[in-house]
């Protein structure tokens, strides 16, 4: 079910509606998405609330499919959101999720300084902004003001092409996802009742809400026969905070806040946590501000980062990358701690780099038409990939030699694939590690993307390199 | 919700987490609430042994002030007859008392506990610290001169004495409620109403159960004195007793005061074991 903020009118008092209440209002008729469903009258009302229903497809749910018509349709209980068809979505949805703040100023009662002065910042959607600052750089402050925990002096906030302002808040919350440090789950709820509780206030039905935990449960890797009926007290740290972050999922938001949601556990398990959001967010794709004074963790899990100094200014707002190679001033030089160059490689993503493209194939695709596909020396290949495009085995020319028909299983499997989510670093790694000379990248589900070698690599720091020359000349020489 | 399975191998260890302090009154029942993260039910048993053993030693008792040498006066206080129905009158004393506090106190302290009710917090609780500061005996005396004697003034008195602990408790254990428990609550939003019914009564709830406890048990001891109004109840035992100058009558009542707060001791225990929400 595609989710996304209501219409203010469907807003209401804040309080739930409980069942068909939902469905009666201005959204009586939910258009495309149908009356059909009892279970969530206000799911289809917001379904509806969206002018092009599907829109958050992409970017919000892969992990509930059947976007549009999901009401006439409850979602299974199948659970991997890998299982979901729908390619990984256009650009257009993305957009529609993101965040704008415009001219946000914050004052609080009785202080001088406005804590937040006048930041403006455009969060794309699909993107994990990290907000980096030291304690009492506002940061915190900036990330509630977006679904108005706390409320802006003056500026306007737009969620997901919608004017924060003009929604009832508590219906804002209700999907913007919202993970706090130490993860605050109720103690004397179970980890089930905790994550099911905004579908819940959504008004979901029992059936669906159940269905709903499980699966997100398993999106976080925590069993549910084993952890559902649990209370928070007999979970790790670590475990709780996945918990935290399935129940921010709950209504499958178009956007989640993180406020150092890794700040507390111990650095093996932030590691780990680190790792699991950014394999999380290659599935779903969700508008994700994050807030941390952690330069590394910032690093590692921005898409892009906004470096605030004191009253939420920000200083420099752009990619890792361009933050290491490129700090638009010394406070931001300081704040990174210099070894740029290393942290440039620990940082950078495989998916900043361009990658090598070599000739595809497909077991059921005839091996003299491969052949030929990739030419005749011996030490030429293909790359054979599955039927969901992710890539299973390399064939060279020498394995094709007098087949014909299906190539099927022929050639050597291929390495176990790089992610472009991993950082060069790791790739690095791995390709030092292997006997391959090639290692396959694969994007979001396993989807094949290109290759790497050693080569690749070191072209793409030698360009890095050079842009940042090229960049540094040019200011220079429009400085004076 | 869903039920949780009701296992007491689950349990957590005791005592793990920090005990709440603030108030003095709040820490005895929050360990007990603490025993376990599931409801017990293994040993529930031994629960059962205190009240059999109580009500065992005050029929012993009876048995035995009975078969001693009782003259006329005391024989015709000491009929089961009459004992049983002054024991009742002081339960009845205390039930209402109690009920009557916990409906001004639990949504006086709720109230209180609001941000924006937080001025008025010093005069109310000036109030009820009177009301507790002030003798009961007085105070019985001087309602019965304003209002006449009887069951009702007596109450009047009861509540105006157990407010100031059910009250103290309600907001205590509303404030020690975790901040960034209301602040999550918010963030993936609830209402105002909503964070105040699922997280933060629940939460309180074992410290607010600990202050009903303490009504209970300090109404029992206080409503003693509703004799002196012709409140009826188990005083009525210790006045006869004193003024006709009859110890066995005298020693009766004391006992069976004892015995009652006891009960409504365990009674207030139990609630707070069964009526806690799990998983603190």
């Amino acid at each position: 079910m595609p989710d996304t903020l209501p219409d203010p009118s469907a807003g209401g008092d804040g309080e739930p509606r409980a069942g068909g209440a939902a469905a009666s209002g201005p959204s009586e008729t939910p258009g495309p998405a149908g009356p059909s469903e009892p279970a969530g009258p206000s799911e289809a009302a917001l379904a509806s609330a969206a002018q092009e229903p599907g829109a958050f497809s992409a970017s919000g749910s892969s992990s509930e499919r059947a976007a549009p018509s999901g009401a006439s349709e409850p979602p299974g209980p199948s659970d991997r959101p890998d299982a979901s068809g729908g390619p990984p979505g256009g650009e257009g949805g993305r957009d529609r999720a993101g965040i704008e703040l415009i001219n946000v100023t914050k004052r609080f009662p009785g202080q001088r300084t406005p804590a937040v002065d006048d930041v403006s910042l455009t969060i794309p959607g699909g993107e994990i902004v990290v907000l980096l600052g030291p304690s009492g750089s506002g940061k915190t402050t900036t990330m509630r003001l977006i679904n108005r925990l706390i409320e802006p002096t003056s500026g306007r906030i737009i969620v997901a092409g919608r004017e924060a302002m003009g929604l009832d808040p508590n219906e804002l919350r209700r999907h913007i996802g919202y993970v706090i440090q130490n993860a605050g789950l109720f103690p004397h709820m179970t980890v089930g009742t905790n994550v099911g509780l905004v579908p819940q206030m959504l008004g979901w039905d029992k059936k669906r809400i159940a269905e709903r935990v499980d699966e997100l449960l398993r999106l976080v890797d925590l069993p549910p026969e084993q952890f559902r009926d649990r209370y928070p007290r007999e979970l790790s740290g670590g475990q709780q905070q996945r918990v935290g972050v399935a129940r921010a999922l709950g209504a499958d938001p178009p956007a989640m806040l993180m406020d150092e949601p890794f700040g507390a556990l111990d650095p093996i398990t932030r590691e780990r946590l680190q790792d699991e959001l950014l394999q999380l967010q290659e599935e779903l794709g969700k508008t994700i501000v994050f807030v941390t004074h952690d330069v590394d963790e910032a690093l590692k899990l921005g898409d892009r980062i906004a470096i605030l100094d004191k009253g939420s200014r920000i200083v420099q707002y752009a990619t890792p990358q361009e933050i290491l190679l490129n700090p638009a001033d010394e406070y931001v030089e300081q704040f990174l701690g210099g070894a740029q160059a290393m942290k440039l490689l620990k940082f950078s993503r495989v998916a900043d780099v361009p990658l090598q493209q070599v000739p595809q194939a497909r077991p059921e695709d005839d091996a003299a038409a491969v052949r030929e596909r990739i030419g005749t020396a011996d030490d030429s290949f293909a790359i054979v990939l599955d039927g969901r495009s992710r890539p299973v085995r390399w064939i060279t020319a020498a394995d094709l030699e007098g087949v014909t028909g299906p190539i099927g299983e022929r050639g050597e499997p291929a390495a176990t694939p790089i992610r472009a989510r991993n950082t060069l670093q790791q790739a690095l790694e791995a390709l030092i590690q292997i006997e391959h000379e090639w290692v396959p990248v694969v994007g979001p589900r396993g989807v094949y993307r290109g290759t790497v070698t050693l080569a690749t690599l070191q072209n793409a720091i030698k360009e890095m390199k050079e842009q940042a020359k090229a960049r540094r000349r040019q200011d220079r020489t429009a400085a004076p | 919700m869903s039920a949780p399975p009701r296992e007491p191998s689950a349990a957590a260890p005791e005592g793990a987490a920090a005990t709440p302090d603030g108030s003095d009154l709040t820490t005895r029942s929050a360990v007990a609430a603490r025993g376990s993260l599931h409801a017990p039910t293994a040993r529930s048993w031994r629960a059962l042994l205190e009240p059999v053993l109580i009500v065992a030693i005050g029929a012993g008792w009876m048995v035995y002030v009975r078969n001693t040498h009782l003259d006329s006066i005391a024989a015709r206080v000491l009929t089961l007859d009459y004992v049983t129905r002054k024991t009742w009158e002081h339960v009845e004393l205390t039930v209402v008392a109690t009920l009557i506090v916990l409906v001004i106190a639990i949504p006086l302290g709720v109230l209180l506990s609001r941000s924006f009710a937080r001025p008025a917090t010093p005069f109310v609780l000036a109030v009820a610290n009177i009301g507790q500061s002030a003798p009961a005996i007085g105070v019985v005396v001087l309602l019965a001169v304003i209002f006449g004697i009887g069951f009702w003034t007596a109450i009047v008195a009861l509540v105006a004495y157990g407010v100031l602990p059910a009250l103290r408790n309600t907001m205590v254990g509303l404030q020690q409620v975790d901040p960034t428990l209301t602040d999550a609550g918010r963030g993936i939003g609830m209402s105002a109403t909503r964070v105040l019914t699922r997280v933060e009564l629940p939460l309180a709830t074992p410290v607010i159960l600990a202050g009903i406890r303490t009504t209970l048990v300090l109404m029992v001891g206080t409503a003693s004195i509703a004799s002196f109004i012709s409140g009826g109840g188990l005083g009525d035992l210790v006045t006869t007793g004193v003024s006709t100058q009859r110890t066995p009558v005298l020693l009766t009542g004391c006992i069976l005061i004892a015995l009652l707060a006891l009960l409504v001791d365990w009674v207030g225990g139990m609630a707070a074991r069964y009526l806690a929400p799990k998983g603190l």
